[in-house]
């Protein structure tokens, strides 16, 4: 049933798993309702525009006999775009339309990668299935049931929905580092961590030499050189080190 | 030093690389929309790649519900699709799909292939029976309009062209089929019960009609309107019902780990040859359009279209139509 959002996670070579939250019901619907007023928009826009054209008036109103060139010019290309909107713009977008963009969700394989043609291609087939009996009742059903909120194509293909979290931003106290600050970055701030940590298992002239290679990277411990009680001096340097920020 | 501290300290360090992940996401975001073609930006993903798996990985650790970890969580991701996403050059990938694809899915589907033939065979027979024997049931199968132009001794397809033009009829018709032959493959979603009730029910109507019009003396005429686009019209609902019924039988029994998993492997591989279908049924659509109907064309040149038709669909479903042979030998 829908729940929480879930997450698609997905293995990567960098043993950190990829993790993308799964859209549910609403986001899909979102999507769908922008993407049906687009085609819905752009269908009736080149009916109307061709209508007038092909009268040559300000009538919409079709010939009398059935002519060639009317549906041909006129209610061909609107049905095609009204029918076909998904199917191309999904592989034309690789796996996004408009409307998916707005609503911030693209379709992606159980890879986490681009589905390939053949699988969009089996998606947009079996909304057939999807919009029996009407309004998609068996997709929306399907999507409310199943655990990634799948329906019938998406299961057909092996894909499903996603949030693109392009928007995603960070906050105003993440920010770069100020150019020749000398400050830890973050495998010198673990191996001063790991350092203290270690810092009474290990005899002291091998912590005091360790502490000195890190401080001679880093910055710091000419105070250290010069005191009383150096391993004390050498501690007290790298703790000064690891909280500099 | 305290474990507060340390964690201090090192959320410190992770956050100074605000910098870097900045540049690494937006030389990704260039890469996967396409605005860049700048080699350096290629090569410099991979190791994009890693450092953003590596602070998310310290992320997830130190910052769990940060818009920092979030950010990353973004970042990662859409290196991971960009560097992932195979080359989209969709001229090999249609010259895959008809020269390789297609043709092996043929062959794993041959067994279903035979049998919906055999199916829709039987049920063409069994209409022509039924209606042979039963002339009055063929109010089941044909309008009202139909049966009363054949009994007037005249077949509804003449003087088509003069009610429709032949554009229209062909679109008319092409899209009519292409949904039924798209139907016959969902529908074996139904465990292939849907796909079966499709090929039974087409082929009961052939039967039926046929039947009907051969009591009128109207066979000849039909056949020789039927002959240029049917071949391949029939062949591609006989298809289209085997692609069907793979996926029906991935749900009766499933062959991988579990019921949607074969589907979802049976519907990606049959649903290859509904491409190759719908291509043979635009054919099918212009030939019904402007071949069938024209009294023009004589019967010879309906069968030399018919069969010629027919041996392209088997060039194309063997991949020979684009050098599957020569491509084995080299």
């Amino acid at each position: 049933m829908s729940g929480p959002v879930r997450d698609l996670t997905v293995d990567s070579v960098t043993g950190i798993d990829v993790s993308l939250p799964v859209a549910g019901p609403g986001a899909r619907a979102y999507a769908f309702l922008l993407d049906w007023h687009i085609r819905l928009i752009v269908a009736l826009a080149w009916f109307v525009v061709g209508a007038l054209l092909y009268n040559g008036r300000p009538s919409l109103a079709p010939p009398l006999s059935n002519d060639a060139r009317w549906f041909g010019t006129v209610v061909a290309p609107a049905l095609a775009i009204y029918f076909l909107y998904h199917c191309v713009l999904e592989l034309a977008m690789r796996g996004s339309t408009p409307g998916k963009r707005m609503a911030g969700v693209r379709l992606v394989a159980r890879d986490g990668g681009s589905p390939s043609a053949g699988a969009l291609l089996t998606r947009n087939v079996f909304r057939l299935v999807d919009s029996l009996p009407l309004c998609y009742g068996v997709g929306l059903i399907s999507v409310v049931l199943t655990r990634d909120h799948l329906r019938i194509g998406d299961m057909a293909a092996g894909t499903l929905l996603v949030f693109e979290r392009a928007e995603a931003r960070l906050p105003g106290s993440a920010t770069a580092p100020a150019p020749g600050a000398g400050h830890l970055d973050a495998a010198g701030a673990e191996i001063v961590a790991e350092l203290l940590e270690r810092w009474s298992t290990l005899n002291p002239q091998a912590r005091q030499r360790l502490a000195r290679q890190v401080l001679e990277r880093y910055g710091g411990g000419e105070s250290a050189a010069s005191g009383g009680d150096p391993d004390a001096a050498w501690r007290a340097e790298l703790e000064r080190l690891a909280s500099s920020r | 030093m305290d474990g507060a501290a340390r964690q201090r300290a090192l959320t410190a360090s992770l956050l100074q690389r605000a910098g870097l992940w900045r540049e690494a996401d937006a030389r990704t975001r260039r890469l996967s929309s396409g605005r860049s073609d700048d080699a350096a930006d290629a090569t410099h993903l991979a190791d994009d790649y890693r450092l953003l798996a590596h602070d998310l990985a310290r992320a997830r650790t130190l910052l769990p519900d940060s818009r920092t970890r979030e950010y990353l969580e973004a970042a990662y991701a859409r290196a991971h699709a960009t560097l992932h996403r195979g080359a989209w050059h969709i001229g090999s990938e249609l010259l895959t799909l008809f020269r390789d694809e297609i043709p092996a899915v043929v062959r794993s589907l041959r067994p279903y292939i035979i049998w919906s033939t055999t199916i829709f065979a039987l049920a063409a027979l069994a209409g022509y029976a039924l209606v042979h024997r039963y002339p009055e049931l063929i109010a089941l199968f044909a309008s009202p309009d139909l049966i009363a132009t054949v009994e007037r001794g005249k077949l509804w397809t003449e003087g088509l062209l003069n009610i429709v033009p032949s554009s229209v009829l062909s679109v008319q018709i092409l899209s009519r089929n292409i949904s039924v032959s798209l139907f016959a493959y969902c529908a074996g979603f139904l465990f292939g019960l849907g796909t079966l009730y499709i090929l039974g029910l087409n082929g009961l109507m052939l039967g039926a009609v046929f039947a009907f019009v051969s009591r009128h003396g109207l066979a000849g005429p039909l056949a020789s309107f039927i002959v240029a686009h049917g071949c391949v019209e029939l062949s591609v609902l006989c298809l289209s019902g085997a692609a069907g019924a793979a996926v029906g039988e991935a749900l009766v029994r499933p062959t991988h780990a579990g019921r949607i998993e074969s589907f979802r492997i049976a519907a990606l591989r049959s649903g290859k040859l509904l491409i190759a279908c719908v291509a043979l049924l635009i054919g099918c659509g212009l030939i019904e359009g402007y071949v069938s109907p024209n009294p023009g064309v004589a019967l010879w040149a309906r069968l030399g279209v018919g069969v010629g038709y027919w041996l392209f669909m088997l060039a194309l479903l063997s991949g020979r139509l684009f050098g599957r042979r020569a491509a084995r030998l080299r």
